[in-house]
Order: C-alpha cells, then structure tokens, then sequence
C-alpha cells in the first residue's frame, strides 16, 4: 500500500463507473479498543461484496482523504482513507490508517468479488 | 508426557505470546501437535508498518506467517479450518462443533489448548473456546482429555481465580520470540521489545512463563 495520490485514484473512479462492482466498505475501532482503554467504545461496521453501480464519483480533501460515490439511489461515503494499493489497474482498493498503523477504515470496489 | 495435543485457536498469532514456549517445550519432549486454526484473521488492523498488506492481501500474508510460527515452534500439523475472522460467535453451531468434533475423534489428544470462554475478550476468542468445552463436555467424563485454557480479561481472576498450570519457558525463548516475530504483519518491534533492546533478564521477565486454567466441567 503506498499514501495516496488523489490523480490516480480518480482516474480509477473513472474507470470503474456506470459498470456493476462488488464493494468492500468497513469502519473500525478494533475488537480490543475498551480492553486497552475503558473509555472506548468498540464499534465495527463492514460490508463484503455487495453489488453496486455509481454514475458519478470524486476523491476530495488534503488527506486523510474522502471518497463518494453516487449511485442510482444513494450513495457510498468514506472518510479517513490515507493508502491505495498503485499496482491494482482493475481494482481500488483503499484504506485508512491511524498513527499507529492500524487500519480503521477500508474501502474497495472491483468487478469480481472480493 | 504429552502425546498428542491440540490446539484451536481463532486467529494466528493468538498462540504467539501465550503459548508458543509451552508448544515449543511439548514438542521437545516427543509431543506431537496439531494447531486448528479457525480463521485466517483476515480482518485484522495491523497491516505493518507501513502497511505492507491490505485487506485484499491480508489473507495470504498472514497464512504465511502462521506457517512460519508453526515452524518456529516445532508444531507438526497445521489445521486450517477456513472460518471467517470475526465471524465465529454467529457461526452455525452444529458445523463448527461438528469440525471440531471431527478433530478430536481422529487425533484422541491427552491435552487441548484453547480460551477461556466468557474471559478471553476478543468475541472470536470466546466463541472458539466455548465451542471447545461444548464438544468435550458432550465427551463422556473419562474420555475427556485435559483442557488448558488462556485468559486475560479485565479481572478475570475475579471469577475464575488464579492459574492453576506454570510453565518455566525460558529454556525455548528462541522458539518464542521467533513464532512472535513470524507475525510481522501483526507484532511491530517497539510492540514486542519496547523503544529500548531488553536484556536477556528482562525477556525471561517478560515472557519466560506461561500460565493457564484447567477447565473443570
């Protein structure tokens, strides 16, 4: 994974609109966030391959950066996300990741399952 | 002696820190051990630093290190089991029973390994070991064998008391710190060791004894 060039990841965008996709979306705080500190609150969210399709999509911000996606009836929002992986030319696949390393959200979109 | 043993745990690397010396030291003395893994911990966090996995690889990067732990440590047999992380306490009951089960029906191991459940915090965790003691309390009483568990919730030796089982591992702590080190997509350095090299006293401090729980039915 390297940090994000906002260019490419648009061009992605691009490139996967207007066609059907599996997504991968995830927020997380980790399963051990209130054994290490009580004052957390754990909380976890994903979603594995589900089928989207979005017309129109944007990178925005200085980074961390934000994603949205704009589909038919809703849209895909993620905020957070500071790495892509700069190998994937069919795929984007994104993450987040705080100053530990840890990755706290994810989001991933391709044509075949995940 | 320990003949045969078997360990289920959800994740690789939950063997690493609490039980990798106790392994390494069974296997030293003619054991032979299969390590039922349950899941590929493929929704973990860590992805190095930095990140050198990513949700997509990290499947694949951490089968790896698990193999390289089971090496580290001496374990002949490695199990995966293909469960999904984080999935465990809402898998169907009867298929993960049955897999485990089907384990120790073919190996009759003389000691299973796993956590406490109710006090090992990861829900993964809980529901691996629950799953455990369900299939072995269904055993009839003299057939079962020794359950050791870990545990290390907020104040879990307020429920179920201190350790009942020591194990001195200083003499396999190469074994150890190398079955830590395999998972280096999960442990960093300043994780494992501090800012500072620790001395060989504060290692044998640190991680020079294991502790576990004998289940009671």
């Amino acid at each position: 994974m390297q940090l994000i060039q906002p260019s490419k990841v648009q061009q992605l965008i691009e490139k996967l609109k207007d066609q059907d996709l599996y997504v991968h979306i995830e927020q997380t705080t980790g399963a051990y966030a209130a054994h290490f500190d009580s004052s957390k609150h754990p909380a976890a969210s994903f979603l594995t391959n589900a089928r989207i399709r979005y017309s129109h999509g944007a990178i925005s911000g200085n980074g961390p950066f934000r994603v949205g996606l704009k589909m038919a009836h809703g849209w895909v929002y993620s905020e957070g996300l500071t790495h892509y992986e700069d190998t994937e030319t069919e795929r984007l696949i994104m993450a987040g990741h705080d100053s530990q390393g840890k990755l706290i959200v994810a989001l991933q979109l391709s044509p075949e399952p995940f | 002696m320990e003949q045969q043993i078997l360990v289920v745990l959800p994740h690789p690397d939950d063997e690493a820190f609490g039980l990798s010396g106790t392994l390494a030291m069974h296997v030293h003395n003619g054991a032979r051990v299969t390590y039922a893994c349950l899941t590929l911990g493929e929704m973990g966090r860590n992805m190095g630093i930095p990140p050198f996995a990513s949700r997509v690889t990290l499947p694949a990067v951490r089968k790896a290190e698990l193999e390289s732990s089971c090496r580290a440590i001496g374990i002949q047999d490695l199990r995966l089991l293909g469960f999904h992380d984080k999935t465990i306490e809402f898998e169907d009951q009867e298929l993960l029973d049955s897999r485990i089960r089907e384990l120790i029906e073919e190996l009759s191991p003389t000691l299973v390994v796993t956590f406490y459940p109710g006090y090992s915090v990861h829900p993964d965790h809980d529901a691996c070991g629950a799953a455990v003691i369900r299939v072995i309390s269904q055993m009839p009483a003299e057939e079962r064998p020794t359950v050791h568990c870990l545990a290390f919730s907020r104040n879990h030796e307020e429920a179920i008391g201190r350790p009942d089982v020591h194990y001195d591992v200083r003499a396999f702590l190469k074994h150890k710190l190398a079955s830590i080190q395999s998972h280096r997509s999960q442990f960093q350095a300043a994780e494992l060791l501090g800012k500072n090299e620790l001395t060989q006293q504060e290692i044998e401090a640190r991680f020079g004894t294991e502790h576990f729980w004998t289940y009671r039915f």
